[in-house]
């Protein structure tokens, strides 16, 4: 059946093989770019260059093109939010919170009332259907670039106006497809880093905004062993750029906003037996004491955990997630939610 | 543009490629050419040929005259800049420019209508007053500024001080020679009247000073240096002939459709209110708040059903910034972010309007019962 989709383009080559494969199955494809940012940065999808290489894509593909400016959204929902995070000695997921907010809030409600049956984007990740026909999220094809994590929140009302046309395809296939259709983005590079951030410069733009507010870098027993110029600069399990040498390999373990208390330790004291969640979500909830499959950075290996009510008991003892992040639960392939560590 | 425009422009991209610069007879076509256009614009604008300095378009004319204006007077001691809060981004930008170099800038603001503010021109007006720039028509809500006025007010206080007008948008309404004869610099563009893109006009008067921001080979009595746009410069005195004869009854036209929409609007979508002043507003402007309605969204849907409107103005990315002109007339952002700009023109026409009066009523009853659910 041919729908009516609203497709979210970067400028990257997946959102553009998005576009083009909704528009080879038959849909009805209009794609837009978000300006989310006007502040100084020199990746993410607000460019000038980016928006022109959607724009570019769109006019080959022979589909209408507009811009949304959601900048005073992305402002309020995604940038303060991630600063208010680091003052609060946490560390956020920002891809999280613009995916939350902003593609899947404020564009696929714009869109619905503009009637559209559906969103789409480039993200690997697939929605599949259970046996009685309701929707779920799965792992992209591609493991290495699987992203559901990033789509951890999205509810089954979301995900039932949500197409991820790539999520069925490996990387490479999908710059196989954009060859194919002589897509200029065919080539392009992926972005990884903050968008709304210059490359390099999160220190200073933290800075900026949150000001110094010196405090003190303590071992585990409390001894002092030096000074930092503010909590946002550290997060749970960074071991550089501790700004003290310690002669030995040491962690952050503990980040105390209220005493602006920094504290460092070995491996060992980063060992947990568990993560507890807050604000947790599920599409389905895993059963008491379910074995699950807990990922807790966007790229990073899962390990096996228990779910507990609102904890993850871990099956051998991990390293602390820092707070803020986001833990992502699955059920083999299938994602079942998760929540923000605390 | 206009077909005669084009006609106009053609020989001079194929038969007469000659450098008007040039000392051949080649070059003689061009040169005749360029200066029969020249003469043709002088005539229409109420200035001497003299007076007409072609430029890369409306911007480029507004930047030579604020930063020109401004830099041949630095040595004089006079360092302070006027503009409206409502100009071109090419006045405010040149403004905000002399800023950073030591200059002292002053944004005078307007009413609920557009129209600026007098008393605060005068407040900030003063002998060391360099470039004053106030805009003859509005290009997002076409409020007409009260020009004789304002030169008024200015001479008054500031006697030194350089006059310049953007009248970019004035061309198709008013005879831009009356509104102007007190100005010292005047800016004209030529595809808003039906001319080509990449060419305009600035007016600068005999006896008046400014700095060039392109130097080179003197073209343009050295205030603009590069080969002159000859194929540019002829289409755009064609379309500027055209407009001015036709002006009259092409107002009176365009004014019925307009009213029109207007009031087709007014009686089928509920709570619009519009923009602008109605006793100060151009024949071609309809600038319409309808709350509760985001314009990305509505200009959106009213693209796929083939009518083409316009909100805030556009940057480079493309996406539609919110309008500094509805800030300063006292809009509040929801209702600046609500708020469309629907153009008429020369080739305007009933049907146009009849398809936007139909299309618009049901975009916004659609994305306004969204918005309730």
């Amino acid at each position: 059946m041919s729908e009516r989709v609203l497709v979210a383009m970067s400028g990257g080559v997946d959102s553009s093989v998005a576009a083009a494969l909704l528009l080879e199955a038959g849909h009805d494809v209009t794609g837009v770019t978000l300006k989310l940012w006007g502040g100084e940065s020199d990746s993410g999808c607000c460019s000038v260059a980016d928006v022109e290489d959607a724009r570019r894509v769109a006019a080959q593909l022979g589909i209408p093109h507009y811009v949304f400016n959601f900048t005073d959204d992305f402002e309020e929902n995604v940038v303060t939010p991630y600063t208010d995070a680091y003052a609060a000695g946490e560390t956020p997921n920002p891809c999280v919170e613009c995916n939350r907010t902003m593609k899947f809030g404020r564009l696929l409600d714009r869109a619905r009332a503009m009637g559209f049956d559906a969103i789409a984007t480039g993200h690997h990740a697939r929605v599949g259907h259970e046996s009685d026909g309701r929707p779920v999220l799965m792992r992209g094809a591609d493991q290495a670039k699987d992203q559901s994590y990033v789509l951890y929140m999205l509810g089954r009302d979301v995900l039932a106006r949500v197409r991820l046309p790539v999520g069925a395809l490996t990387k490479t296939e999908v710059r196989e497809h954009a060859r194919r259709l002589e897509l200029r983005t065919a080539e392009k590079r992926e972005s990884m880093d903050v968008c709304f951030i210059t490359k390099g410069a999160k220190a200073s733009f933290l800075e900026s905004r949150l000001g110094r507010a010196p405090g003190p870098l303590v071992k585990i027993d409390g001894t002092n062993v030096g000074w930092h110029s503010g909590v946002q600069s550290f997060t749970v399990g960074q071991r550089r750029g501790l700004g003290v040498a310690l002669g030995e390999r040491k962690f952050v373990v503990d980040v105390d906003a209220a005493s602006r208390t920094v504290t460092v330790g070995d491996r060992a004291d980063l060992l947990r037996a568990e993560v507890v969640l807050r604000d947790a979500l599920f599409t389905t909830e895993p059963g008491p004491d379910e074995q699950v499959s807990v990922q807790v950075r966007a790229h990073g290996e899962p390990f096996v955990g228990r779910w507990r009510g609102d904890r993850v008991v871990c099956a051998s003892p991990q390293p602390r997630v820092a707070p803020g992040q986001v833990v992502a639960l699955y059920r083999g392939v299938v994602l079942l939610g998760g929540g923000i560590a605390v | 543009m206009r077909p005669e425009a084009v006609a106009a422009m053609l020989p001079f991209l194929s038969d007469h490629p000659g450098n008007p610069s040039g000392g051949h007879a080649v070059a003689r076509a061009a040169k005749t050419a360029l200066e029969e256009a020249r003469e043709e614009v002088a005539g229409i604008l109420g200035c001497a040929p003299g007076e007409v300095v072609f430029t890369g378009g409306g911007t480029e004319a507004d930047n030579l005259a604020v930063k020109g204006g401004a830099r041949a007077q630095r040595s004089a001691g006079r360092d302070g800049i006027v503009t409206s809060v409502i100009e071109h981004k090419g006045v405010l930008a040149a403004a905000a420019r002399l800023g950073t170099e030591g200059c002292r800038v002053a944004e005078v603001g307007v009413d609920r209508g557009g129209v600026i503010d007098l008393d605060q021109l005068d407040a900030v007006l003063d002998e060391r007053t360099a470039v004053v720039s106030v805009m003859l028509v509005n290009n997002e809500v076409g409020t007409i500024q009260p020009l004789p006025e304002v030169a008024a007010r200015v001479r008054a206080r500031a006697p030194r001080a350089l006059l310049h007008t953007d009248a970019v948008q004035a061309v198709p309404w008013l005879d831009v020679a009356e509104w102007v004869a007190d100005f010292d610099l005047v800016a004209i563009s030529g595809h808003k009247f039906g001319g080509p893109k990449g060419v305009g006009v600035l007016v600068v008067r005999d006896g008046v000073t400014i700095e060039p921001e392109i130097e080179g080979g003197g073209q343009e009595r050295g205030l603009r240096a590069g080969t002159v746009n000859v194929a540019g410069a002829v289409a755009l005195a064609t379309a500027l002939r055209i407009t001015h004869e036709r002006r009259t009854t092409e107002v009176e036209r365009v004014l019925v459709l307009r009213d029109r929409l207007v009031r087709g609007l007014a009686e089928t979508v509920p709570s619009v209110f519009f923009n602008g002043d109605p006793e100060h507003k151009v024949a071609g402007s309809c600038h319409v708040a309808i709350p509760g309605v985001e314009s990305e969204a509505l200009l959106l849907t009213l693209d796929a059903a083939g009518v083409y409107a316009a909100a805030g103005s556009s940057c480079s990315s493309g996406a539609s910034e919110p309008s500094h002109v509805l800030a300063a007339m006292g809009l509040s952002r929801a209702d600046a972010l609500a708020s469309v700009r629907l153009s008429l023109g020369y080739a305007s026409t009933n049907s146009d309007v009849a398809t936007a009066l139909d299309e618009i009523p049901r975009a916004v009853a659609r994305l306004r019962s969204a918005v309730a659910v």
